[in-house]
């Protein structure tokens, strides 16, 4: 098994897949959640029966709701989506629903969220400012971490290559969630921030787990030997540990996915998909980057 | 080079000291974290035990579920200091957080939570109330400001001049009968309820500031024979007569109260004014079988998770990975431990975050266990490989999970209470892992360890033979 032989293949591959990724982003957007605009959402559930959807619109049309997103959920349940309300508005909502024909013993609120605008802007500049801290926090952690490897290449390219190998498993979850706004209506919502950052931390834990097998043969190597020979034997060496880890890692994950509730599902699938991105590149991208970037400084 | 020096003799039995300890310190854990569960399993096999005792832990030491899942309501309020000068602004904050916390209490909420979050210049106020079913009721009773306020009789010929202009349409707004006087709910020190003793009507006592009092002294002083009305929220509730000077600000209120009633209007003048306007600006509201729903899913998914684990890492590492089960089964033990003992706000985010760190938290025993078998496929004996295993292992070990636990910091200070609850699961996973899945398995392994075991290679180099 030679990664380092087929570089160009892997980086390419993973090239392509991250300018697809930014393709999408840029084209559709992500479609952000109340959480981050400011909105209300309320989920209920008719005690009999759930009318036809056009009769659920129409009682709450007189309101001045703006833009009503209906879904309905189970069998009898709905979820409406529309502007910020206040409290008052919110129970003029909750009576015209439960004045409903065919539902005598009304409906169960089951949740109700309204957040204002302002909230939204709070937490949007957050979310922005916690995933930059992250990334400068770990290119300097890992600059200190690899300080003594100077040779053949200098600590702090093990950074920078790090956080590459980030980017890229940054962008394919955030381009997959682009094409599902666009596609099917997921909006993005703090827990997607979260699944970013945990997403971060793991590639990074992944990618240190194969540097440090650099740093280690680097260091008890006696008789000279190409980088590039390094780099693949640490790939070779840590490489069934990489696929177990994150393979335990997606079977838990799976099974929040499929048994866990619908709230954390969205959470579960960005975790799963930027943790395969994770492994894939500790293993096919980071590491040969190193090498790419080596050749290319050797040959000037 | 087999056991039998007798240096490294002695290590493997200190080890096995150990590994009983830990067994022991595990039961015990098992005990304080689902001391229900333990009790059943205890009845099932028979032994006899006190229930009372196991009840009683159970009581003390509860898990503290977050809103998701015990159902209830968070509100975020917007506070408008602007009238209120720049130095005083925290203190201004700090009393209505008091203020809201005492009328928060009239619900009987178990732990109503309220606290200040500064946001740029604004100032926030977050009340969550768990179980409150009825939101608008809540609503109502936090941001309404409680009026209480007493007026005197007017005289005769100004009553006659009101109901005339009156009767021209002018002068709409002024009651009739009785003229403000000075005297507030402001003034009210302490509200309490009592039962007038012959009839056992409830009646509401006032004890008044030394302010009030006077000012209640000189009403009480003009107006003897006449009536002195209390309105609450502009509405006249009684009218007593006056019939003396009341100069220990002392007074009682006989409405039509019901025993309720008068406990409401007690505990709302004892919470007093907000010290400054608020608005609603957020609200999010779970019922309780949502979250009662959300929770069974996320155990459920939780305990698959633990034993499709379980079964992958037997499978694949036969004895050391049934050693790292154990130690996975004491790291989850521990960890619900610390979540009870800090105590965590257990959300559906945070039990995702812990599920997570189950996955995550073999990664160290994968790391070790496969350097073991290289260890051992280069031909060190087996006590070698072990302790070459983990030696090696460790920088990375290091490495990796301190940049999950910076992770996890700057996710704490991204803040919301949801981000909060899974950064805090997932930070206390990733230090007690490494407890475990280095200190705990290595004694186990070592423990376990022996002449014959050792010849039973199989046992230990297992999997695939590695990419090799």
């Amino acid at each position: 098994m030679n990664i380092i032989k087929h570089k160009l293949f892997f980086l390419g591959f993973s090239g392509l897949l991250t300018i697809a990724s930014i393709t999408v982003l840029v084209m559709w957007g992500l479609k952000p959640g109340i959480d981050f605009t400011g909105g209300s959402f309320l989920e209920a559930e008719f005690s009999d029966v759930r009318p036809p959807t056009e009769e659920i619109r129409s009682a709450v049309e007189s309101l001045d709701l703006g833009t009503v997103i209906l879904q309905p959920t189970g069998e009898r349940g709905i979820i409406l989506r529309f502007r910020h309300v206040n409290e008052p508005m919110h129970q003029a909502i909750v009576k015209a629903l439960t004045g409903l024909p065919g539902n005598e013993r009304g409906i169960d609120e089951k949740r109700f969220d309204a957040i204002g605008p302002t909230i939204g802007a709070t937490l949007r500049q957050r979310a922005i400012g916690a995933i930059v801290l992250t990334i400068a926090v770990i290119v300097l952690y890992i600059a200190w971490a690899f300080r003594h490897i100077s040779k053949p290449v200098a600590s702090w390219k093990y950074g920078v290559v790090t956080i590459v190998a980030l980017l890229h498993d940054l962008a394919v979850p955030v381009g997959a969630f682009a094409a599902f706004g666009h596609f099917w209506g997921t909006e993005v919502d703090v827990l997607f921030i979260t699944a970013l950052l945990t997403i971060l931390g793991f590639s990074v834990h992944d990618t240190i787990v194969v540097f440090d097998r650099i740093r280690e043969n680097l260091r008890k190597l006696r008789k000279a030997e190409p980088y590039t020979e390094t780099v693949n034997r640490s790939i070779r060496e840590t490489f069934v540990r990489s696929v177990l880890t994150s393979f335990t890692v997606l079977l838990v994950l799976a099974i929040v996915f499929f048994l866990g509730g619908i709230s954390t599902r969205d959470f579960t699938l960005a975790l799963i998909i930027g943790i395969t991105m994770g492994t894939y590149s500790s293993i096919f991208v980071a590491s040969p980057l190193l090498v790419l970037w080596e050749d290319l400084t050797k040959k000037k | 080079m087999a056991l039998g020096g007798g240096g490294k003799q002695v290590r493997t039995s200190t080890a096995r000291w150990i590994a009983v300890g830990f067994l022991i310190f595990g039961i015990l854990l098992a005990i304080f974290d689902a001391p229900q569960h333990v009790v059943g399993l205890f009845d099932a096999v028979g032994v006899p035990v006190k229930h009372s005792m196991f009840d009683r832990i159970g009581e003390n030491f509860p898990y503290r579920l977050g809103l998701d899942i015990q159902g209830g309501t968070h509100l975020v309020y917007r506070a408008d200091t602007s009238a209120v000068a720049a130095g005083e602004r925290d203190t201004a904050m700090k009393s209505l957080r008091d203020v809201i916390e005492r009328r928060v209490n009239l619900f009987g909420v178990a732990e109503p939570l309220v606290q200040i979050e500064k946001s740029g210049d604004e100032s926030r106020l977050i009340v969550e109330l768990a179980g409150v079913r009825d939101i608008g009721a809540s609503i109502a009773l936090i941001g309404e400001t409680p009026y209480l306020e007493f007026r005197e009789e007017r005289p005769a010929e100004e009553q006659k001049a009101i109901a005339e202009a009156q009767g021209k349409g002018e002068r709409m707004n002024e009651d009739l009968l009785f003229a403000p006087t000075q005297l507030t709910g402001r003034f009210v020190k302490r509200a309490d309820v009592n039962f007038e003793p012959t009839t056992f009507q409830p009646l509401v006592t006032l004890e008044l500031t030394d302010e009030g009092a006077s000012i209640f002294a000189d009403i009480t002083k003009k107006n003897i024979g006449k009536r002195l009305a209390i309105y609450l929220d502009g509405a006249p509730i009684s009218a007593p007569v006056v019939n003396e000077v009341i100069g220990d600000g002392s007074a009682q209120i006989t409405g039509n109260f019901t025993p309720e009633s008068a406990r409401e209007f007690a505990g709302r003048l004892n919470a007093g004014a907000l010290p400054v306007p608020i608005s609603l600006i957020s609200q999010q509201s779970v019922e309780a079988s949502l979250g009662k729903d959300s929770l069974n899913r996320s155990v459920t998914a939780g305990i698959i998770g633990f034993l499709a684990v379980a079964v992958f890492m037997i499978l694949w590492f036969r004895l050391p990975g049934l050693i790292a089960v154990l130690a996975l089964l004491l790291y989850v033990a521990i960890t619900l431990a610390i979540f009870k003992l800090i105590p965590v706000t257990l959300t559906i985010a945070g039990i995702a975050g812990l599920i997570l760190s189950i996955g995550m938290a073999v990664d160290a025993n994968i790391l070790i266990f496969e350097r073991m078998k290289e260890e051992l496929r280069d031909g060190r004996d087996l006590e070698t490989a072990i302790r070459e295993g983990f030696s090696r292992a460790w920088p990375s070990i290091r490495d990796s999970n301190i940049s999950s636990i910076l992770t996890s910091l700057i996710l704490y200070w991204l803040g919301t209470s949801v981000v909060q609850g899974f950064a805090l699961t997932l930070g206390i996973g990733i230090l007690v892992s490494m407890f475990s899945a280095i200190s705990v398995t290595r004694t186990l392994l070592l423990a376990v360890m022996t002449r014959r075991l050792e010849r039973v290679r199989a046992l230990f180099l297992s999997g695939f033979a590695g990419a090799r």
